[in-house]
């Protein structure tokens, strides 16, 4: 086909481009001296559309029938567009023009793909062809005749003679994009340091626990024994700009538990109000908020890397990667009964930086 | 040259023919290429599926283009999608409703986009499998395994930037997480995050940023490196199987004209079918039902696009307390440890062809592929690191596993712990002896035929089964690999023994010490009339 049959008898040996590589017995084959010998091609085995008239016919037929039934997919598709319009509100017309625009292209893609190999492989010349192949180095003239232009090149030019000319572009070279490097300082706000705002959050004395998302605040009495409660600084949903962003610090879990059940340092015994403690949701491995409250274990459960705080002792790390646990939000109650922070969290919430400590 | 003699008379094509190539040169284009020889074999097509799923990403890709918006302002949804309707979202997020719920086949096109997406990272890892495993990395093809590695790498980077486009809740906490890792690099993190996100996490950058890493500069660069790669796999003809009449000299298969261009051609519309049947049958990242972005609100089960799970899993199984402050910083061992572990993982992937070559001292060209067996250690490595890889990536949903199969979270990641550690030594043991074993048997069927099934009661009373030899074009399959010793100990111009020497020497043992010689002709004879 492609070639002769002659490359077929030859059979040297694996390693027969190595002719350079004398040095090292180091791994290379030991290529038995009595190696059984390539047998050449085995002979051709005609297919059944090569013999038979009729699977030859059938064949041509399917193809050109997968071919049409392509066209129809494809027509079909279009139809679909127009037949299964999207209904504003309402969800069922979109599943209706997903599935059916859908159906009619992959069956045009599937008809035309499947048609086209079924050809190649039962009705397309079978017998396989040979190319030869050769070393991908250049060859040895070739090679000699690229150093020479590098020489040649070096000579004119004189790049390795004038040293100071090709020292100092090198030089030009390397630092010209240095310029490009500072630009990118620009990708985030000159007046702010990460790390002050890292370690502040929108919470302060007096600042009332609200319910996220509606933001109303939340009475003590309100929080019955056991329940758990997403919260947020109050005043946050009215925020202008950076709600996202206050709101990834001061996230809050709000529990109440029974007050014997709570085990607490004596110098945190204030932070608490008959049995209700606030912990940062945000946990101090990477930063997934800390969803899921177990009432009976008084556990809390980060869904992305499973990290475990017992919310009963001082939110402590008792599985998983985090390292400390959640930071805690002195809470106390004001005049009107309703759950306010003493102060800020007394440590950055979220997961830990570089600068934290 | 003389246009008018060359000009023949061939109607419209030939004219239409003689000017393009009078123009262009096309004839020497189509005489090299046109009847090029490609070998055949299923385990080719993996790299093909990669390269025709990123076609169709690029085609659906674009059409996204049209309707998505990178943009983080906060509007009020109000699209055809009823539950969150007047909701506050983002634009980027609102647009990516608008193209699944107001654009007709915007749907469609979004999950032919993913769908596609999640096959072109999958087949890269298959394609890179089967070149890893068959030895097709060797000389001369090193380098174009190291682009495919750079391909594989963008292709997760691609797919990540692309999965936190839509900004809905679930990529979202994706961010959230590679900020938090970010975080934890010593020195630089806290600064990079900040770069990255424009300010405090969220921001309002990012999803622009990612935009144009995800539909400008990344796909260059992919295209760039395809075309780099597929350039190389000219240049280097493609490898081959053993068979009988298969030298290292030479290529056998079909022509690109026409087998190939019907062949191929045909498998990428088939690909292409495949994805969209699964875009029009199986929803893929509902992010209607996952909501806007919102660092508070978290669903239980949360699970990354499968490509990211090895890295999620390794965040999951690193042990508790890993960090300390030190020196008044904080070192945040429970992220350095999975950063640097994969990073040594995949740096070990990169550089594999390499180590290879230098442990062997290889340096001759390979063409004829390695059947896995013939090269047990290489073979049971790769296990090994298929068992790490599978490992953290099982961990990635450690908590499915718990509630589905009704197990305590602690001990699904105890568990997988023990396979992160100790499942690569196992499997590089087993590995290795099912390889030497396979050897065995192959010798087995070389020399004394395989087992025919058929059994013959001998006239003294004794059953037997016949064993039928193999014919010569099957026999070459079983004996035609190239028998390797471990490279010895050799004192240099000094006659000194360099340390690195006798490390190199020391791999090379632990690589060939274990090894099934291919058979002889000598023996092939001895067993002559032993075949029954």
């Amino acid at each position: 086909m492609a070639s002769d049959e002659t490359s077929g008898k030859d059979l040297t040996p694996a390693d027969s481009s190595s002719v350079e590589h004398v040095t090292a017995a180091a791994g290379t084959a030991v290529v038995a001296r009595d190696a059984v010998a390539n047998p050449g091609f085995p002979p051709h085995r005609p297919r059944v559309t090569d013999l038979d008239p009729r699977a030859e016919k059938r064949a041509e037929r399917t193809v050109y029938t997968l071919f049409y039934l392509s066209i129809v997919g494809s027509v079909f598709a279009i139809a679909a567009y127009m037949i299964f319009p999207i209904v504003p509100e309402d969800p069922g017309s979109v599943r209706l023009n997903n599935l059916f625009i859908g159906i009619g292209l992959a069956l045009a893609l599937l008809a035309l793909g499947i048609g086209a190999v079924h050809w190649g492989k039962a009705l397309m010349h079978d017998e396989e062809g040979i190319d030869e192949r050769h070393p991908v180095r250049g060859s040895d003239e070739t090679r000699a005749r690229a150093v020479e232009i590098f020489q040649e090149a070096n000579t004119e030019s004189g790049f390795g003679r004038r040293t100071l000319i090709r020292n100092s572009l090198i030089g030009a070279l390397v630092v010209f994009p240095l310029p490009a490097v500072v630009l990118f300082r620009g990708l985030a706000p000159q007046d702010q340091d990460p790390v002050a705002l890292l370690k502040q959050t929108m919470w302060e004395k007096g600042t009332r626990l609200a319910l996220d998302p509606s933001g109303s605040p939340i009475k003590a009495s309100d929080v019955t024994l056991g329940s758990s409660f997403a919260v947020i600084p109050e005043g946050l949903q009215d925020l202008e700009h950076g709600r996202l962003e206050e709101k990834a610090k001061s996230a809050v879990i709000l529990v109440r538990m029974k007050p014997e059940d709570l085990i607490q340092s004596p110098e945190r015994e204030s932070w608490s109000y008959d049995g209700i403690v606030a912990y940062s949701k945000i946990c101090t491995h990477v930063g997934c908020p800390v969803g899921l409250y177990e009432q009976q274990t008084h556990h809390l459960l980060c869904p992305c890397h499973q990290s475990q705080f017992d919310v009963a002792d001082h939110a402590k790390v008792i599985f998983g990667p985090a390292k400390r646990p959640l930071p805690q939000l002195p809470i106390a109650v004001d005049e009107e009964g309703y759950l306010i922070a003493q102060s800020d969290f007394l440590e950055p919430v979220g997961p830990s930086f570089w600068e934290r400590q | 040259m003389k246009p008018a003699e060359t000009k023949k008379s061939g109607g419209f094509t030939g004219a239409a023919a003689n000017y393009l190539d009078e123009r262009t040169s096309i004839s020497t284009a189509v005489k090299e290429l046109g009847r090029k020889i490609f070998p055949d074999h299923w385990s080719f097509l993996l790299g093909e599926v990669a390269l025709y799923s990123f076609v169709i990403i690029l085609l659906s890709g674009s059409f996204l283009t049209f309707f998505f918006q990178a943009s983080m302002a906060e509007v009020h949804y109000d699209g055809s999608y009823v539950p969150l309707k007047g909701v506050e979202m983002s634009v980027a997020m609102a647009s990516s409703l608008d193209i699944s719920f107001d654009v007709r086949g915007g749907l469609l096109m979004r999950q032919v986009h993913h769908w596609a997406a999640l096959l072109f990272v999958a087949s890269i890892g298959l394609h890179m499998l089967r070149i890893y495993f068959t030895g097709a990395f060797r000389k001369p093809r090193e380098l174009n395994w190291v682009i495919g590695f750079v391909l594989f790498i963008l292709a997760m980077a691609e797919g990540f930037t692309g999965y936190s486009l839509p900004d809905d809740l679930l990529s979202g906490n994706g961010l959230r997480i590679i900020d938090g890792m970010v975080k934890g690099i010593p020195v630089v993190g806290t600064w990079i995050s900040f770069l990255l996100f424009g300010g405090e996490f969220p921001g309002t950058d990012i999803v622009g940023r990612l935009y144009s890493l995800h539909i400008l500069l990344l796909p260059a660069i992919i295209v760039a490196l395809i075309a780099l790669h597929l350039l190389f796999v000219v240049v280097h003809k493609h490898t081959q199987y053993p068979g009988a009449g298969r030298t290292n000299n030479n290529v056998v298969g079909y022509p690109v004209l026409p087998v190939y261009a019907a062949k191929a051609g045909g498998f990428f519309f088939i690909v292409f079918g495949v994805v969209m049947l699964l875009a029009s049958f199986f929803t893929i990242n509902p992010i209607w039902n996952y909501g806007p972005y919102d660092p508070s609100p978290v669903s239980a089960g949360t699970q990354p696009d499968w490509y990211i799970g090895f890295a999620d899993g390794a965040l999951r199984l690193i042990p508790p307390g890993l960090e300390w402050v030190w020196l008044g910083h904080t070192w945040s061992f429970n992220i350095l440890i999975p950063l640097v572990g994969l990073g040594l993982f995949i740096g070990v992937v990169l550089l594999y062809p390499f180590l290879e070559a230098w442990v062997t001292g290889d340096k001759r060209e390979h063409h004829i592929l390695d059947r896995p067996r013939n090269a047990p250690t290489r073979t049971a490595i790769g296990a090994a690191g298929v068992t790490f890889y599978a490992g953290l990536w099982a961990a990635a949903s450690s908590d499915i596993i718990a509630t589905h199969f009704k197990l305590t979270m602690e001990g699904v990641i105890h568990t997988l712990q023990a396979v992160v550690i100790l499942g690569p030594f196992i499997a590089f043991y087993i590995t290795k002896r099912v390889c030497l074993a396979l050897q065995k048997k192959d010798r087995e069927i070389v020399l004394h035929g395989y087992e025919s099934g058929r059994i013959v009661r001998l006239p003294g009373g004794e059953y037997i089964e016949v064993h039928q030899p193999v014919d010569e074009y099957e026999r070459w399959k079983l004996v035609s690999y190239a028998d390797y010793k471990p490279l010895e100990l050799t004192p240099n111009a000094q006659g000194k023994v360099s340390p690195i020497q006798r490390v190199r020497a020391g791999l090379s043992r632990w690589f060939f010490e274990d090894r099934i010689a291919p058979v002889g002709t000598k023996e092939l004879e001895e067993s002559h009339g032993d075949h029954h």
